[in-house]
Parts: structure tokens; sequence; C-alpha cells
């Protein structure tokens, strides 16, 4: 789950996590108010979108950036009217861009130094791991490529966490030395205290900058949390923004279906992560696009057969449907019934190719032969992919 | 023959008075498989199905029975916890069937693991089956025939296809492993491809993968020094769209790495025959097998 920088600088700010001083504002004149609190000569205002190259970026109305400094709060407020309610495009969001619900308003920091520090669960370490880069304020994949050397990895032992020398490593690896070398040590085990505290898989701050003023700061942060640990955070679930998500994915989610659009024309409904995986794939195989991925799980019963074809329907780029359920525990005539109650409920607008095995498969098939609905059998996989690529051609 | 499992398992079922914990400790034990124990902490004393005794803590259930798998239906917040408090129990075989536990407890759980003689499978998982022997999971049995190929695989009813097409092709199967879809787990790739590989009763290897993580890559190279048996693989997710979590917690795509496409170039170099598709996995190994 992703959150909003505002958000993160509030849990920042609950961590201790030294950052320049800010909150966030959802009118323009609550903006204003912000402004005048922070009590500083240089403002930055930041639309509040989950995607990043907002500065970059044009709002649909013709007002251009999504990030910038000025100096009085009167400015603050003219520019929270421009940014909020309106449509931000960046080159991360794509062409249709995020509506602008909120602002972010802090103290401008002059960066003297951009770095990078970050800290993501790695799985081939099974461990927490610490970059870092004195090559700050740029696209890290970058570095990476070009100047790997300037990257340095640092493998935690989970049951030990940060320890303070390892801490301190870092500060020097970084040249933050002298004034610099507490307040490092310190921000360091601020975020790692908070990643471990609240579940993350990724925390990402770009640029970590040391200011004229002596300071270390977070000046951008990104978090990600575990989805599977959100259920002990329920804090942290109430930052989640529903409007930043796919409402076709929201909709699933609530029936306990794993739904990801695609920009295909072939959807499918499948049950198992691994069998739907390779369902998209082998309709690829057989000439078509998969509109989606869809998992109904290990049990699909008949409701979420039904509320997963009408989400499918739903999306006016589908021209067929693939379902494939391998009955294990589930049983083919159960899902058969399912599957022939759904399209009555929904009264299926395109064509429809059922590939069902597993347990009682023959009953399975009988059901809807005989259902007399407009539902087209395959018996093998490769049989399916390639009828459902000639119904979208017809 | 087989790896891990077999007739002489003694099973334990953590969670078995819970719904789906008791519904596949009867799927279980109809199967053959012999099911000596129940631990529900609180529960001890019930006895689970009119013959198995439930305790409340794996040590009392292993000092009574001598239990020596277990098979782990806790819910996630717990389920880490119940790995831990099997392996304590000197258990030689955890099988954790559980999805949704959060990444850091299986982190701190494998720390857990480090001087303990048990060997961990999953989280988030179907099992281990040897055919007509012993099944721990939730697989179903019937499509399972006694034999000579070795399965591995992330999956849970992409598995069941591949054990499908091979029953139907008359290969039978020594022991099926489902290794499951975590990002951290107790069982990768190359641990099954190595114990297929030592086992005289398993002939042939299937492996079957999908994107994310470095698991596949590392059990080719394994092969490619050490495996002379047949192996066939699939992996799935060559359509799957970077960055996003493909169901499995485990399957996804990070900054270019672990992509279907290097995973299958990474096999096809250590001479393993690839299903284009999942219809011809049985296909592939048969292939292979020739």
């Amino acid at each position: 789950m992703n959150i909003h920088e505002y958000q993160a600088k509030e849990l920042m700010q609950k961590f201790g996590v030294a950052t320049p001083p800010g909150a966030v504002a959802g009118t323009p004149e609550e903006a204003e108010a912000v402004a005048r609190s922070l009590q500083a000569s240089d403002l930055v205002i930041k639309a509040q979108i989950h995607a990043g190259g907002r500065g970059k970026g044009t709002f649909k109305n013709g007002f251009k950036g999504g990030v910038k400094l000025v100096k009085t709060p009167g400015e603050i407020r003219d520019l929270a009217a421009k940014m909020l309610g309106q449509t931000l495009v960046t080159a991360q969001t794509g062409e249709a861009g995020k509506l602008v619900g909120k602002v972010m308003i802090a103290v401008a920091k002059d960066p003297v130094r951009e770095l990078y520090f970050a800290i993501v669960l790695d799985r081939e370490a099974q461990a927490p791991v610490i970059i870092a880069s004195t090559k700050g304020g740029m696209n890290i994949e970058d570095v990476a490529h070009e100047t790997p050397e300037l990257i340095l990895r640092m493998k935690i032992d989970p049951a030990l966490g940060l320890q303070p020398y390892e801490a301190r490593k870092l500060a020097d690896y970084l040249g933050l030395k002298g004034v610099f070398f507490k307040p490092a040590c310190a921000i360091f085990q601020a975020l790692y205290n908070l990643f471990i505290a609240t579940d993350c898989s990724l925390v990402e701050i770009n640029p970590l900058v040391t200011t004229a003023q002596n300071e270390v700061l977070a000046l951008d942060a990104k978090f990600n949390f575990d989805d599977n640990a959100l259920y002990r955070h329920p804090d942290i679930l109430a930052y989640r923004d529903i409007t930043e998500e796919d409402p076709r994915e929201v909709e699933a989610s609530r029936f306990g279906l794993n739904y990801i659009g695609l920009d295909g024309n072939i959807a499918c409904l499948v049950n198992g992560a691994g069998l739907a995986m390779s369902t998209m794939d082998i309709i690829q195989y057989a000439g078509g696009k998969p509109a989606n991925f869809l998992d109904v799980g290990g049990g699909a019963t008949e409701q979420q057969v039904t509320e997963a074809f009408k989400i499918l329907v739903s999306d006016g780029n589908v021209k067929a449907i693939l379902v494939n359920i391998f009955g294990g525990i589930m049983k083919c005539d159960t899902i058969a019934q399912g599957i022939i109650n759904a399209v009555k409920a929904v009264s299926l607008p395109v064509p429809l190719v059922v590939r069902l095995e597993g347990t009682n498969v023959a009953a399975g098939r009988k059901l809807l032969q005989e259902s007399n609905l407009p539902i087209i059998a395959a018996d093998d996989l490769l049989d399916a992919a390639r009828k459902v690529v000639a119904a979208v051609k017809k | 023959m087989s790896i891990l499992v077999d007739k002489n398992t003694r099973l334990l079922v953590q969670g078995i008075t819970g719904k789906a914990g008791a519904f596949h400790a009867t799927q279980c034990m109809e199967y053959g498989t012999n099911v000596v124990a129940g631990v529900t902490p609180g529960r001890g004393g019930e006895i689970f199905g009119d013959e198995v005794p439930v305790f409340d803590t794996v040590s009392e259930a292993r000092a009574k029975t001598g239990c020596n798998a277990t098979m782990i239906f806790v819910p996630a917040p717990g389920a880490a916890d119940a790995i831990l408090e099997a392996a304590d129990a000197g258990i030689e075989l955890i099988v954790c069937i559980t999805e949704g536990i959060p990444v850091i407890d299986m982190m701190r759980a494998k720390v857990g693991l480090r001087d303990k003689k048990a060997r961990l499978i999953g989280p988030n998982c179907p099992g281990i089956i040897t055919p007509g022997q012993c099944k721990i999971g939730i697989m179903p049995g019937y499509i399972h025939k006694p034999g000579k190929v070795g399965v591995v695989s992330r999956s849970g009813t992409l598995t069941y296809e591949a054990v499908w097409q091979l029953t139907s092709r008359g290969l039978g199967q020594s022991t099926c492993i489902g290794i499951g879809g975590d990002p951290i787990n107790g069982t990768s790739h190359i641990d099954a491809v190595r114990m297929f590989n030592e086992d005289p009763g398993t002939e042939a290897i299937i492996l079957i993968g999908e994107i994310g993580g470095t698991g596949e890559e590392d059990a080719a190279a394994y092969i490619q020094v050490h495996v002379k048996k047949p192996v066939a693989a699939f992996i799935a997710g060559a359509t799957a769209p970077p960055g996003r979590r493909m169901g499995h917690a485990g399957a996804i795509v990070s900054g270019g790495k672990g992509t279907a496409a290097g995973k299958i170039a990474a096999l096809e170099a250590a001479g393993v025959a690839i299903a284009r598709t999942l219809a011809e996995m049985a296909d592939a190994m048969i292939r292979k097998m020739k």
C-alpha cells in the first residue's frame, strides 16, 4: 500500500525523523493558515498525488508545475486555489492524470548536499537491506546502471536490528562528518525504527539533504507497506486513498477477488494466482491480449463468480471472456452452476469460453451444455485460448 | 520412493479445530495420511474426529504421540509463532499452509529456525504429497498417481494442472512439493531439486515457477552442474505487468528483476526443457525423458 507525501511526513514526525516542518491542507484558506503557522520566509507547496514527476507536470487547467517555491502565505493561498480540485498530469500518471485533493505546505530548504538513503526488505538476503549513495536527487536506477560503485548495500540482521556502529559506518560512507555526524546517525536509526515498527516493505528518502543550518533532513519520502501486515496497523490502513486506486480493483477486493486491470480485450477468470497468470500468458500465446488478471481464490463461491463477472463486463474494452477453473476441493458442477447463475444475473454481452477440469468435471460440462446459454465449451487450455481469440475476431 | 513424506509420517495438525484445519485434516485422513494429533491452544483434551487427540502445545503432542511432521492452519497473525513452536518442539517437517503472514514475521521466523533441525515448507503453499502414501496439504489427492516424476511448484491450482496432465499421460509422481507463493519461505526450488536429484525413486523432475525473486535461476545454476536426470519447467507470468503483485505476495517483477523471460533463459541454458504454455507441461517432461 502506498501513502501520500503529507502522510509520510506525519509518520516521520511521529518517529522523530528530521524533516522540514509542514502540514496538509484541503482548501486555499487552510493552506494559508498552515503557511502562516510555519513562520518561514521560504515556503514550498506540493500537490499530493501517488506519483512522481510533479514538479514538471501540467494541470489540465493549463497551470504548470505541481511543486512551487514562494515567499508569502498569500501566494500559497493563490497557488492552492490553482491546484486543489484540478487534475495533474506527470510523466508517471499517464494521460489521465490524477485529481489533486490535497496540497502540502512546508518550509523550503536549500540543500547543500543531496544523498540517497533507502531501506528495503530484500528477499534474496531475507533481511532488511539499507541502500545508500552520495548520488541523491536523481533516479537511483540510473545510478545503479551507470555508477554502481557509488551505491552501498548494507544487510541488517533481522534479529539484531540496525546497530549504532552500523549507523556510524553509513554516516562515514556518505561523508557526513563533523556537525553532521550525530544528526545522520539519529536519522538512520529513526528511519529504521519506523521501517520495522510499521511493517514497511520500502522506505526511500531521495534526497536526504544537508543544509547550511547544519541539519540532516529527509526532504522527500516514499513509503510502501506490506499488505499482509496492514491488519495490525489500523492507523496506516486509515491512510489508504481509494481514489488513487483502480475502482475495479477496489471493487474486486471487496469480494475477496484479486483483480489487476491490463489493457487488452480478453478478460479471464481463474482460480489460483499461478493458474491465472498462466491463463493470461496462453491468451497472448494464442494471439490475443489479456484484459486483466483475476484470481477468484481456491474457494470460488457462486457469489464471487457473479461479482467477478460483473466487474469483467463493466470494462468496455472486454470483447470476450475466458473462464478457466481447476476444481480440486471445489467441484466442477458447483462451479458450473455458479457460472450459469452469474451469466443469467449479468446478462452477458460478450462471448464466453469456459474450460473446466478436475473434480466432477463430467457433471460440470453437462450442466453447461444443458443450460442453453451461449457458453462455448473447451476441453484443453490451448483450445480454449484459441476459441476465445477467434470469438473476439468475429 | 519419495522425499520428506511417506507412509511412516506421523502428522500433527496445528489449528485442527478451526474450519480450514478441521476440513483438511479430515481430507488428509481420508487419503490415508496418519494424522496422530492436533494442537489448538486452550482446546487440549478434546478428541477430533473420534480418534485424534487435541493438545494445548506442540511439545505435549510430540511427547505423547511422536508426531514428526506438522500441517499448520493457524491464521496469519499467529502462524509464524506456530512455525517457531513446532521447530522448538523438535518437529522435523513443518508445512505451513497459511497465506498472508507479514514478511517481517517470516524474516524473524527464519532466524528462529537457524539452529533447529526442522525443514519448513511454505508458507502460503498447498503442501506436499507422496502419492499413495501421505498427503500433507490441500491438494486433491485423487489426481495424483504414484510414480517417478518429482514435482516442485510455487503455485496451487497450476500444480494440479501439471499433475493432472502427468497422471493422464501415465506419468506418476514420486513426491509433489508446493513451496508456496511468498517471497520468504522455508524451501526453495533449489532445495527441492537437490532432494529429488538425490532420491533414487525420482527419475525426472518438473519445475513450475513464476515471476519474482531468483529461486528458479538459482535452481538452474544447480541443475547445470549437478543434475543428470531429465528436467522440464514452466514459468508463469510472461504477460504480468512490472511492479504489480500478481496474487502471490512473491509474484512481482521488481526493478527489472524476476521476469519470466529471465527465468526461462536461465533454465534453458541449464538444459531444461521448457513448456511454452501451461497446456504443454507434460509434453515437455515426456520430450525430455526420451
